[in-house]
C-alpha cells in the first residue's frame, strides 16, 4: 500500500468505485484524524484539568446524543422534539439495570440503549401516518408523557428522589473520576460517529436520505417507508439512550428534572448549529451548545466589576444568547458550522484561485 | 354530580383561554403553515407587558391592557418581518426552530426583567364567589369567560366583515389564487402574526388575572395549545375553539378525578395523552382538512 501525501487532488475525479466509497480523499485526512485521536485520548487527559475534562465529558455525551438526533432528523427528515426524554429513558434504564438487576457497566449501557431503542420505536409508530409538523407534535407529546412517567411512576423510577447508580467497573478497572470517564465517553462518541458515518454509506443510509428528500418518490422506487422510519427512530434512540446511560453512570444519580423539554431543544439546537445532515455537524454543534453557557459564565464574571448583578442575570442571559444563536444560524448560516468548515477548506484548497 | 358540574364549569372558563391561545396559533398556521412554538411566550409577554405598563405609567388597568395588546400587535408584525419572512420556502425544521429560538429569547427577556417569581394584577373583580344553585363560580372565571367570548366575537366579525379579514381567509384557502386576485400575501402573513400575538396577549392577561403571573406557568399554556389544535384540526378556527374548550374541561376532570388516584400530575399529562390518541386515530382532528396522499 502506498501512502499518498497529496494535500488535495486537482480535481474531483474518481477512477474506481472504491474511491467513490472511501471516507478520505487521500491519506492526509487519514493521518490528520489519527493524529487528532492520539492527541485527544493521550494528550488531553494529561494536560487538561478537571474543569476542562468535565466540559469535554459533557460535550462528548452531547455528541453521542446529537449524532443520534442527526440520524433521525438530519438524514431521515423526521423531526423530533422528544430526544431529551429519550435520553432520560436511557439514563433510567441504565440506572435500573445497574442498581436493581446488578448488571455490570459494560452490559447495562448497551442494554439501556436497546431499551431506549424499543421505546423510540413505540413513539415512532405514529410516523406511519404522520409526517412533518404532525410528527414533531407527536414527539412533543412523547416528551411530556415520558416526563410524567419519570416523575410519577414511583415503582419504576422512584419519582423525584431518583436513583443512585452503582459505580462502573470495566473488568478490574473502576471507572471513576473525570479522567476515566473521559476515555469511556470519548470512545463511545468516536464509536457512534463512526457507526453513523458508515451506516450512511450503506443501503440503509441511502434509504434514509431518500425518505428525507422525497418520501413518496422513495416509496415509489421500492423503499418500504415504515420499517425504515422505525429503524431510524430506534437507531437514533439507541444512541441517545447510550448517552443517557453513560450520563447516569457519570453523574452517579438519575433525577427526572434533567430530561425536560429544554434538553430536547438543546439537542435540536446542536443539530441546527452544527449542520443537520452532515457527519461532523453534531460534533461542532454539541461542542458549541455545551461550551456556550460556560463562555457566558466566564464573560459575566469578567464583567461583574463593571455591571454588578450581571451574574444573577446569567440564566436569563443564557436564554437570550441561546435563542439568538439559533435564530442567527437559521437566518445567516442555515447549513451550520459543518458547511462553513467545508467552504473554508475549499477556499484554501484552490487558493489563490477562486475555483 | 355537583363536583362534576363544578369541574366542568371551571374547565370551560380555563378552556376559553386555551381556545384564545389556540386561535392565534391556528391563524398563523392557516396563513403560512408555521408551527409557532413561541405562542406561550406571546401570552406571557402580553400579561407582563400589561403589568409593566400599569406600574410604570399608573394608567388605569384597562388602558394598560390595551397598550400591551398594541405592543403585542407590533411584536407580531416585527417577528413576521424579521424572522419568518426570510425563511419562506425553507425546510419545516428551520421554521420550527426559529420559533423555538424566538421563544428562548422572549423567555430570557422576561426572566431578565421579572425573574421566575410570581406577580399579580391589581384586583378588579370582587373576590366573593357567585352562587348559581349548588355551583360556585368565582367572578374572575366569569370575567375570563366574558372577555374570551368578546374576543371571539371580535374575531368572527373581523374575518367576516373587514377587507383584511376576507383577504386572510382567501390566502388561507389558496395562496396563489389570492395573489392572482391582488391580495398582498406578505401583508396577510404579517397580519396573521400580529393577530396571533394580540390574541395570545389577551389570553395571557386573562390567565394572569385568574392564576397570577408566572413566566413558566403562562408559557406552558403555549404548549397546551397543541392538544387543543390537534383535537380540533390544525387548520380550523372553530376547531381551535372546540378543542380548547374540550382540553380545558378534560384537564380539569382529570385533575379532579384521576389526580387523587395516581398522586398528581394527571392534569398536566392528560391533554398530551389525548393528543397522541387523536394523532393515531384521526390526525387531521375533528374539523381539519383531510390531506390525502397516494403513492
Amino acid at each position: 500500500m502506498t501512502v499518498r501525501l497529496v494535500l488535495s487532488d486537482c480535481s474531483n475525479f474518481k477512477v474506481r468505485y472504491q474511491d467513490e466509497a472511501s471516507l478520505f480523499e487521500n491519506d492526509v485526512g487519514r493521518l490528520a484524524l489519527g493524529a487528532f485521536l492520539v492527541l485527544w485520548f493521550v494528550g488531553v487527559p494529561l494536560v487538561a484539568g478537571p474543569y476542562l475534562l468535565t466540559l469535554a465529558n459533557l460535550a462528548g455525551l452531547a455528541v453521542i446524543g446529537a449524532t443520534g438526533l442527526n440520524l433521525l432528523t438530519g438524514y431521515t427528515g423526521q423531526i423530533t422534539i422528544g430526544h431529551g426524554a429519550f435520553m432520560g429513558v436511557g439514563a433510567y434504564a441504565g440506572a435500573i439495570l445497574g442498581a436493581r438487576l446488578h448488571l455490570p457497566f459494560w452490559a447495562a449501557v448497551p442494554a439501556a440503549g436497546l431499551l431506549t431503542a424499543g421505546c423510540g420505536a413505540v413513539f415512532g409508530i405514529p410516523s406511519l401516518r404522520l409526517k412533518g409538523l404532525y410528527l414533531a407534535i407527536a414527539t412533543l407529546a412523547a416528551q411530556f408523557i415520558l416526563e410524567y412517567i419519570f416523575v410519577h411512576w414511583d415503582w419504576l423510577t422512584r419519582g423525584t428522589s431518583g436513583y443512585v447508580v452503582p459505580p462502573a467497573w470495566l473488568g478490574p478497572w473502576r471507572v471513576a473520576g473525570e479522567r476515566a470517564f473521559f476515555w469511556v465517553i470519548s470512545a463511545a462518541a468516536v464509536l457512534t460517529t463512526v457507526l453513523s458515518c458508515n451506516l450512511l454509506r450503506t443501503r440503509v443510509g441511502r434509504a434514509f436520505v431518500a425518505i428525507r428528500d422525497n418520501d413518496r418518490a422513495a416509496a415509489a422506487i421500492g423503499i418500504p417507508l415504515f420499517p425504515y422510519k422505525l429503524l431510524a427512530f430506534s437507531l437514533s434512540s439507541f444512541m441517545v439512550g447510550v448517552a443517557g446511560a453513560l450520563y447516569a453512570y457519570y453523574l452517579g444519580v438519575v433525577v427526572p428534572d434533567k430530561f425536560t423539554l429544554d434538553l430536547s431543544i438543546d439537542y435540536l439546537a446542536m443539530g441546527i448549529v452544527g449542520g443537520l445532515g452532515t457527519v461532523l455537524g453534531p460534533i461542532y454543534g454539541a461542542v458549541v451548545i455545551t461550551v456556550l453557557p460556560e463562555v457566558l459564565r466566564a464573560g459575566s464574571q469578567a464583567l461583574s466589576g463593571v455591571f454588578p448583578g450581571i451574574t444573577n442575570a446569567l440564566i436569563a442571559l443564557r436564554e437570550v444568547v441561546f435563542g439568538a444563536v439559533i435564530i442567527a444560524f437559521l437566518l445567516f448560516e442555515p447549513e451550520g458550522l459543518a458547511d462553513r468548515w467545508r467552504v473554508v477548506r475549499a477556499y484554501f484548497k484552490t487558493w489563490p484561485f477562486a475555483y | 354530580m355537583t363536583i362534576f358540574l363544578q369541574l366542568v364549569v371551571t374547565g370551560v372558563a380555563v378552556g376559553m383561554v386555551y381556545a384564545l391561545a389556540a386561535l392565534g396559533f391556528v391563524v398563523v398556521y392557516k396563513a403560512s403553515r408555521v408551527l409557532n412554538l413561541a405562542q406561550g411566550y406571546f401570552l406571557a409577554l402580553g400579561a407582563f407587558g400589561a403589568l409593566l405598563l400599569a406600574q410604570l405609567t399608573r394608567l388605569p388597568f384597562a388602558l394598560a391592557v390595551l397598550g400591551s395588546l398594541l405592543g403585542s400587535l407590533l411584536l407580531g408584525l416585527l417577528v413576521e418581518r424579521l424572522l419568518l419572512r426570510p425563511l419562506i420556502g425553507k425546510p419545516v425544521i428551520a421554521v420550527i426552530m426559529v420559533t423555538v429560538g424566538l421563544a428562548a429569547v422572549l423567555r430570557g427577556v422576561i426572566l431578565l426583567r421579572w425573574g421566575a417569581g410570581n406577580f399579580g394584577f391589581p384586583q378588579l373583580l370582587p373576590e366573593s364567589p357567585l352562587r348559581a344553585g349548588p355551583l360556585i363560580v368565582s367572578p374572575v372565571h366569569l370575567g375570563a369567560l366574558v372577555i374570551s367570548l368578546l374576543m371571539l366575537g371580535v374575531f368572527v366579525a373581523f374575518f367576516r366583515g373587514t377587507t383584511l379579514g376576507v383577504a386572510m381567509r382567501a390566502v388561507a384557502d389558496d395562496q396563489q389564487a389570492a395573489q392572482a386576485l391582488g391580495v398582498s400575501v406578505p401583508r396577510v402573513l404579517g397580519a396573521s402574526w400580529a393577530i396571533a400575538a394580540a390574541v395570545a396577549a389577551t389570553a395571557g392577561v386573562v390567565v394572569g388575572s385568574i392564576n397570577g403571573l408566572n413566566a413558566d406557568a403562562l408559557s406552558f399554556i403555549g404548549l397546551k395549545v397543541f392538544p387543543a389544535v390537534i383535537l380540533g384540526g390544525l387548520d380550523s378556527v372553530p376547531g381551535a375553539v372546540v378543542g380548547g374548550l374540550a382540553i380545558g374541561v378534560l384537564e380539569n376532570l382529570a385533575g379532579g378525578y384521576v389526580d387523587p388516584l395516581v398522586g398528581g400530575g394527571a392534569k398536566e399529562v392528560a391533554p398530551f395523552l389525548v393528543l397522541v390518541l387523536v394523532l393515531m386515530v384521526r390526525p387531521y382532528g375533528l374539523f381539519g382538512t383531510v390531506e390525502i396522499e397516494r403513492v
